[in-house]
């Protein structure tokens, strides 16, 4: 026994790396090498028929300039914005009320909320589709019922992305919400109620201060998917509203200009780090509450 | 007798088909210090946050200054809670903790610092206001919990077992300084706990309940000398049972049968024939090597234990019951195994009746 634990002191690394040595060289290979690459890729020239030339160039940080770009990231980030803010007026009232359930309950509405997140989301964004189509049900009703008497154009707007947009995030805010509120002792709103608080004093000082790091894990799991997608912007935008991710996409895609492409991308980058170091500031490390 | 300020008449509380408060009446007179005491799963805290407006009665009436507080939510009622997990506010430091109630209340900035000052000084935790509660100790939390209900000049504060998560010695201390507290502030106490020692050296009055029910309420001496059932007797202190007939009943003198012997006790209100129990204290108890004149049963020295203080002699009846006895120093006269004689003045033994239905509670 003795001779086991004098060789591990010395300094036996196998055991730890055969612990995290694989996922240390997924991440490796799989994520940081080609985020690298990315980042590489967006100081160098477009080729003339697409792909990249290898000669250093800030081509693309400068076209990144341009007015038209500028509407475009600052939109998406207002459209982020807004589905973040909608997460959390929507989440946060919800994952209060099932944190206040008995933990049955609870399970049995956190899987009603997860069912439509574990939908494929082709389906979703279609279905969304066929219901607000010129002549889908929602159009339908509210002719039928004299509220509008031309069909409402919803597919391919602005509304219609943004209402996607919330309704796919819902889950991952709802989620940590819930998890901060439904660790809140019972005891210590009794207290603020028993010290003259009304419930709402007991929510502005008490419920909410206490999960604030519930909230700041919906504001970076919402608002980071919603900057960076393009899935659902796609599809419900028609291509016709431009946001950032499908413009990253395009750039990649069809129009081939990889370093552009790869310098919004180092944007995006840019902001998701920002705010992952605004909310290790905020937020104890074991307070997060990321699922 | 003191005006009441908390009143509770015949309220009942159910949980589901679970009754757990039994038509409760309880009339706690101002300034005093009301201990609620019973086992676990008594009714005891459920009394309190029905007080407190936690709970709602499912029926009777709760009245605090003479005006039922059966519509009023807990944040509505003038009386204030010191809860057994503390419930400090973790996002504040001290001074956000105590000022919270007069802050709810708009009283202004600079009478709440004085407050503030003057409630640390007196829990005696001067200096400590820019502390966050995970940096305090269980005693120094209590302490702000305390402050933190006191500032807002209860007419009643209620007490859900608050020394319970602390240390022997810290509880003691604690104790000793929140009777002083009570009765410098004058302010209604109505306290929580499991602990009968605790009940015992802190309270005017001791309400011992069990199962939703308070079976004897009385001054603490009354409690410990006179327990009205079996229950009690066994619950508050450490108490001999003894059962036998009474054979004999002279004015208050009984002599009762046992089956190890012929006995006597005193108590009014007890007729020859009936069964009895009677509860003898463990210090109550005296042995000899010879018998006493006026009764004695027989009796065989099984072991001692030193307990410091006291030294506790188990004694083997001739039935086989187990009974204890604890002087304050060990008879050198005695030694294990052997034979003695244990007897009693019949004025420290309680006898306590059989038949009466408070005494089938208690069984």
């Amino acid at each position: 026994m003795s001779v086991v634990t004098g060789r591990a002191k010395k300094g036996n690394r196998l055991p730890m790396l055969a612990q995290a040595g694989p996922v240390s060289l997924w991440m490796i290979v799989f994520v940081t090498l080609p985020m690298l690459f990315i980042i590489f890729i967006s100081f160098m020239s477009r080729g003339t028929f697409g792909g990249v030339e290898y000669t250093p160039s800030m081509e693309s940080y400068e076209t990144m300039m341009e007015i038209t770009y500028f509407h475009v990231i600052t939109k998406s980030i207002g459209v982020a914005a807004e589905t973040t803010i909608a997460c959390l007026l929507v989440g946060y009232p919800f994952a209060y009320y099932i944190a206040r359930k008995p933990a049955d309950v609870a399970s049995r509405l956190i899987t009603l909320l997860m069912i439509p997140f574990w939908t494929n989301s082709l389906m979703r964004l279609n279905a969304w589709m066929l219901i607000f189509q010129t002549n889908g049900p929602v159009n339908n009703f509210l002719v039928n019922v004299n509220l509008i008497e031309k069909p409402i154009t919803f597919i391919f707007t602005d509304g219609l992305v943004l209402l996607g947009l919330i309704t796919n995030y819902l889950p991952f805010a709802v989620l940590p919400m819930y998890s901060s509120i439904e660790k809140l002792e019972k005891p210590v709103l009794e207290a603020s109620a028993d010290l003259g608080a009304n419930p709402r004093q007991t929510l502005l000082k008490v419920t909410l201060p206490l999960t604030i790091p519930g909230i700041f894990s919906a504001i970076i799991l919402t608002f980071i998917p919603a900057l960076g997608t393009y899935v659902i912007t796609d599809m419900l935008g028609g291509g016709k509203v431009l946001y950032i991710g499908n413009i990253i996409k395009n750039q990649f895609g069809t129009i081939r200009n990889w370093p552009l492409g790869a310098a919004l991308s180092v944007l995006l980058l840019a902001i998701t780090a920002l705010m992952l170091f605004l909310y290790s500031r905020f937020a104890k490390v074991e307070d997060m509450e990321v699922v | 007798m003191k005006k009441t300020i908390v009143a509770l008449k015949g309220v009942d509380k159910w949980y589901g088909n679970n009754h757990v408060v039994k038509n409760l009446n309880l009339e706690v007179a101002e300034g005093e210090f009301l201990t609620l005491l019973g086992p676990s799963g008594c009714g005891k805290t459920t009394t309190l946050r029905m007080i407190a407006g936690f709970e709602d009665a499912s029926a009777g009436r709760i009245e605090v200054q003479g005006e039922s507080v059966d519509e009023k939510e807990p944040y509505q009622r003038d009386v204030n809670t010191v809860f057994q997990s503390y419930s400090l506010f973790p996002h504040m430091n001290v001074f956000d903790n105590i000022a919270y109630g007069p802050r709810i209340k708009k009283v202004p900035k600079e009478q709440i610092e004085r407050d503030v000052e003057e409630m640390l000084r007196l829990v005696q935790m001067t200096g400590y206001e820019k502390r966050k509660p995970d940096a305090l100790s269980g005693g120094q939390k209590q302490r702000i919990a305390i402050a933190r209900a006191l500032i807002n000049n209860p007419r009643v504060l209620l007490l859900d077992e608050p020394l319970g998560a602390l240390d022997l010695k810290l509880r003691k201390q604690m104790q000793i300084e929140l009777k002083r507290l009570q009765r410098k502030l004058g302010i209604t106490f109505i306290y929580v706990t499991h602990d009968q020692e605790e009940a015992m050296s802190m309270s005017d009055r001791i309400a011992v309940m069990k199962d939703g029910v308070i079976l004897q309420l009385d001054k603490p001496t009354e409690i410990y000398n006179r327990p009205n059932c079996r229950f009690v007797a066994d619950f508050i202190g450490e108490s001999n049972i003894l059962s036998g007939v009474v054979t004999l009943a002279e004015d208050d003198l009984l002599t009762v049968q046992t089956q190890s012997g012929t006995v006597k006790t005193k108590g009014a209100g007890f007729e020859k024939g009936e069964e009895i129990d009677i509860s003898v204290r463990t210090e109550s108890l005296s042995c000899s090597a010879e018998p006493t004149e006026e009764f004695c049963i027989k009796a065989k020295i099984r072991d001692f234990t030193n307990m410091g203080t006291v030294t506790k002699t188990s004694l083997i009846l001739p039935d086989g019951k187990e009974i204890r006895m604890s002087t304050f120093e060990q008879d050198p006269n005695l030694s294990e195994g052997q034979e003695v004689y244990v007897s009693w003045k019949p004025e420290k033994s309680t006898p306590i009746h059989r038949d009466k239905k408070e005494a089938e509670s208690c069984q």
